[in-house]
């Protein structure tokens, strides 16, 4: 069953929006799911969160940052081609009911992962602040979208060309000193690079705010079996893909996060540069 | 001349300096001249004791006679009536401790080779395009197999033979299970696991792959939707050692390496885009088939050294005699009577060597194996760069905790009654779902018997007309 691309379109210089046919995931996804695609026999199987779905017309929205030789293949198809596989939806989906004042934070494509949730807070009656953070004001993504179903935002970008001149965290930590205690915010949400997830827990630790990460691991059949998601989370041995991949950010080991997701670096590279090497020779 | 006993028709293989630079077969298989003179040693003995050890008791001593006699249609049909795979069997079955293990000729060595001979008559079929000629009559009843490695593929089978609708389904993007991301090429080639898929597509079995059962369809509606259902979603959830240094890169489960490797094909990296990251020097922790497969593989991912860490020795390792030897023949070395303490990494979070304790055997354990003991004080490294653990695997976790009205065990496996049925009615399971790590031929057996367990059960219940 393969899943054709309906909709394309370039977010940002290298962030790009995709809407493919895949009614399973479409009618059974929930915020904070993902999928596992595979572009063609020879591809690798890459987990991509679900931005958005449409049940009614069956089809599901991925945003992706191209990163390596899958992401850039990827970005490079039209809309009528297709892609071979997408299971899923994948992972336990965000734990969803009225906390009270939800803060969630989105960095760079994490924005758009973020964004599902914001989406089902809101409707379970939450006061959502939402932060929102790029390297420049051309990378920020899904900011009228996610405006308009928060009650309050912040945005920052690591250049000073739109909001706050820095990191989105500094902004977090700002919005928690003012509010002293943070006793009025009932719930942390963060979705991003594991550096900036790691330093947005340190900042909610001292407040004892609940933080929720999602772990963006390299994930290979997504199912359980290969054991190359695990992480550890309060000393304890978790795998992202079945038992996250939303874990307690105060509890989670993100220098193993960051370290693990290195593991494979040199051949993406390789293989990346051999792609576009074989793209110029064409 | 027919010429009884004797000694065995050596199997021609490829030289282990080549093949540790391929992934093809390591047997070349017997040609046809070959087939009938190993064929024609079998003394034909009373009291079958090939097929009395035989786990699904397949008519050996008939398929055997006639291959002697040249007939190998006849001797293709005998064995299928009994094995829809025999192909697999042939080529993954510990012969060893079954059939060749009783062969009377068996111990000076020269037992027939039946696990050979099964898979010759198997390639033959494929070869010529023969296949097992039935006719269908169909009923309207709806069976799910959750799960496609042999245990699935044999229940399948025997279920669209009883007429029913079968619908298969699979995690992953191809069917097969173990047989398709476990074991190696060399050992079990990609085209005869294929080519048996695509014989389950051939007699109208619904293949139904990316369904993880439980996550992204649920339990509750396969219930609901069908007549029976037969789980035989294996034991692919990885065991770890829970050591120190376990989260350093270059540490792997044996199921992500093998994944990475023969599943996605990493061996093809660069024309496959999945990668692995290996060596050069390996170190594969466990001596089971497994562990044997994942040192192999890693010696023709072109690494240095493979080393096989085990807390025993060679003699007690679970793994068939064929894959020992071979490892052997092609190099890797075993380190035995060690088990790992910990794995220390550099500054970059990479390992880079393994603390590991001196052991001794002691008195037998539950195996009947001996325990191994930790000697105090003994401990050493070595300098390694890769560690694969294969220390055998466990039921998926995930689909059993969205599965709480089954029972099972401490172990995880599901519970079943002598029939295969679970404690709920028209549910059964088979294979290493409730076995544990155990053997493709006992899947494969689970499989059918539980269609026609299956088979009983829906007939009992249709209204008498």
């Amino acid at each position: 069953m393969s899943h054709k691309i309906v909709f394309k379109n370039k977010l940002n210089p290298d962030t790009y929006k995709i809407e493919i046919e895949a009614r399973h995931v479409a009618e059974n996804f929930r915020a904070g799911q993902f999928v596992i695609i595979r572009i063609h026999e020879k591809s690798e199987r890459i987990p991509l969160t679900v931005s958005s779905v449409d049940s009614k017309k069956g089809t599901i929205i991925l945003v992706f940052q191209v990163v390596g030789k899958t992401t850039l293949e990827l970005s490079l198809l039209k809309r009528g081609d297709s892609l071979l596989n997408c299971v899923g939806p994948l992972g336990n989906p965000t734990k969803i009911k009225k906390f009270g004042r939800v803060i969630c934070v989105g960095g760079g494509t994490g924005i758009a992962c973020i964004y599902p949730i914001v989406k089902a807070m809101a409707e379970a009656g939450n006061k959502i602040t939402s932060l929102l953070g790029a390297q420049t004001d051309k990378m920020l993504i899904l900011e009228e979208e996610i405006k308009e179903i928060s009650h309050e935002i912040y945005v920052s970008t690591d250049d000073g060309s739109k909001g706050h001149h820095g990191f989105i965290t500094d902004v977090l930590k700002d919005i928690l000193t003012k509010n002293k205690t943070g006793k009025n915010i009932h719930r942390v949400i963060v979705i991003g690079p594991p550096q900036m997830m790691k330093a947005a827990a340190e900042v909610t630790r001292p407040y004892k705010i609940k933080t929720i990460a999602s772990l963006n691991t390299i994930m290979v059949d997504g199912t359980g079996m290969c054991g190359c998601c695990r992480t550890y989370v309060n000393g304890d041995m978790k795998l992202a893909c079945i038992d996250g991949p939303e874990f307690d950010a105060h509890k989670v080991n993100f220098d193993a996060v960051i370290s693990r997701l290195s593991m494979f670096q040199e051949k993406e590279t390789l293989a990346y540069d051999d792609f576009k090497k074989r793209k110029k020779s064409k | 001349m027919i010429k009884l006993g004797g000694t065995r028709v050596p199997m021609r293989e490829q030289k282990p300096k080549e093949r540790i630079k391929n992934f093809k077969s390591v047997p070349l298989g017997y040609n046809e001249k070959e087939v009938i003179k190993e064929a024609q040693r079998c003394i034909q003995c009373k009291g079958l004791p090939c097929e009395t050890e035989c786990p699904i008791n397949m008519k050996i001593l008939e398929m055997i006679r006639e291959i002697a006699n040249c007939n190998f249609k006849k001797a293709f049909f005998i064995i299928k009536e009994d094995n829809p795979i025999p192909a697999i069997t042939g080529r993954v079955c510990p012969q060893e401790n079954q059939c060749e293990g009783v062969c009377p000729l068996y111990e000076r060595q020269h037992g027939i080779n039946i696990g050979k001979l099964e898979a010759f008559v198997a390639d033959w079929a494929r070869k010529k395009g023969i296949k097992e000629e039935f006719h269908i009559k169909e009923r309207p009843e709806k069976v799910a197999v959750v799960g496609s490695g042999p245990a699935g593929i044999s229940c399948s089978v025997d279920l669209r033979k009883f007429g029913f609708q079968v619908t298969l389904f699979e995690a992953l993007h191809k069917a097969g299970g173990v047989l398709q991301y476990g074991i190696p090429a060399f050992r079990l080639p990609t085209e005869v696991v294929d080519y048996e898929i695509q014989y389950l597509d051939d007699i109208g079995v619904d293949i139904k792959l990316n369904f993880f059962v439980g996550q992204n369809i649920k339990f509750k509606e396969l219930r609901e939707e069908y007549d029976a259902l037969f789980l035989a979603t294996g034991a692919g959830a990885p065991l770890f050692m829970n050591i120190p240094g376990e989260k350093l890169k270059g540490v792997y489960s044996a199921n992500e390496f093998l994944i990475r490797v023969n599943l996605m094909k990493a061996y093809k990296f660069l024309d496959f885009d999945t990668p692995v990251v290996c060596g050069p020097s390996v170190g594969v922790i466990g001596a089971g088939n497994v562990a044997m497969d994942a040192a192999r593989c890693a010696l023709r991912l072109g690494v240095e050294k493979v080393y096989i860490l085990y807390r025993r020795t060679k003699k007690q390792s679970p793994a068939r005699d064929e894959e020992i030897q071979h490892a052997l023949e092609e190099g890797i070395q075993f380190k035995e009577l060690i088990s790992p303490k910990k794995f220390i990494g550099d500054d970059d979070g990479w390992l880079k060597e393994v603390d590991l304790y001196k052991m001794k055997l002691g008195e037998p354990d539950k195996s009947g194996r001996p325990r191994p003991i930790k000697i105090g004080g003994s401990d050493f490294k070595i300098k390694l760069d890769t560690i694969v653990e294969a220390l055998g695997s466990m039921p998926n976790r995930l689909f059993l905790s969205r599965t709480p009205e089954l029972e099972v065990n401490d172990w995880g496996q599901i519970k079943v009654d002598h029939n295969l049925m679970t404690n709920i009615k028209g549910i059964y399971a088979g294979g290493d779902a409730i076995r544990g790590n155990a053997t493709v031929i006992l899947a494969l057996g689970d499989g059918r018997k539980a269609a026609e367990s299956i088979r009983n059960y829906i007939i009992n219940k249709a209204p008498k007309k």
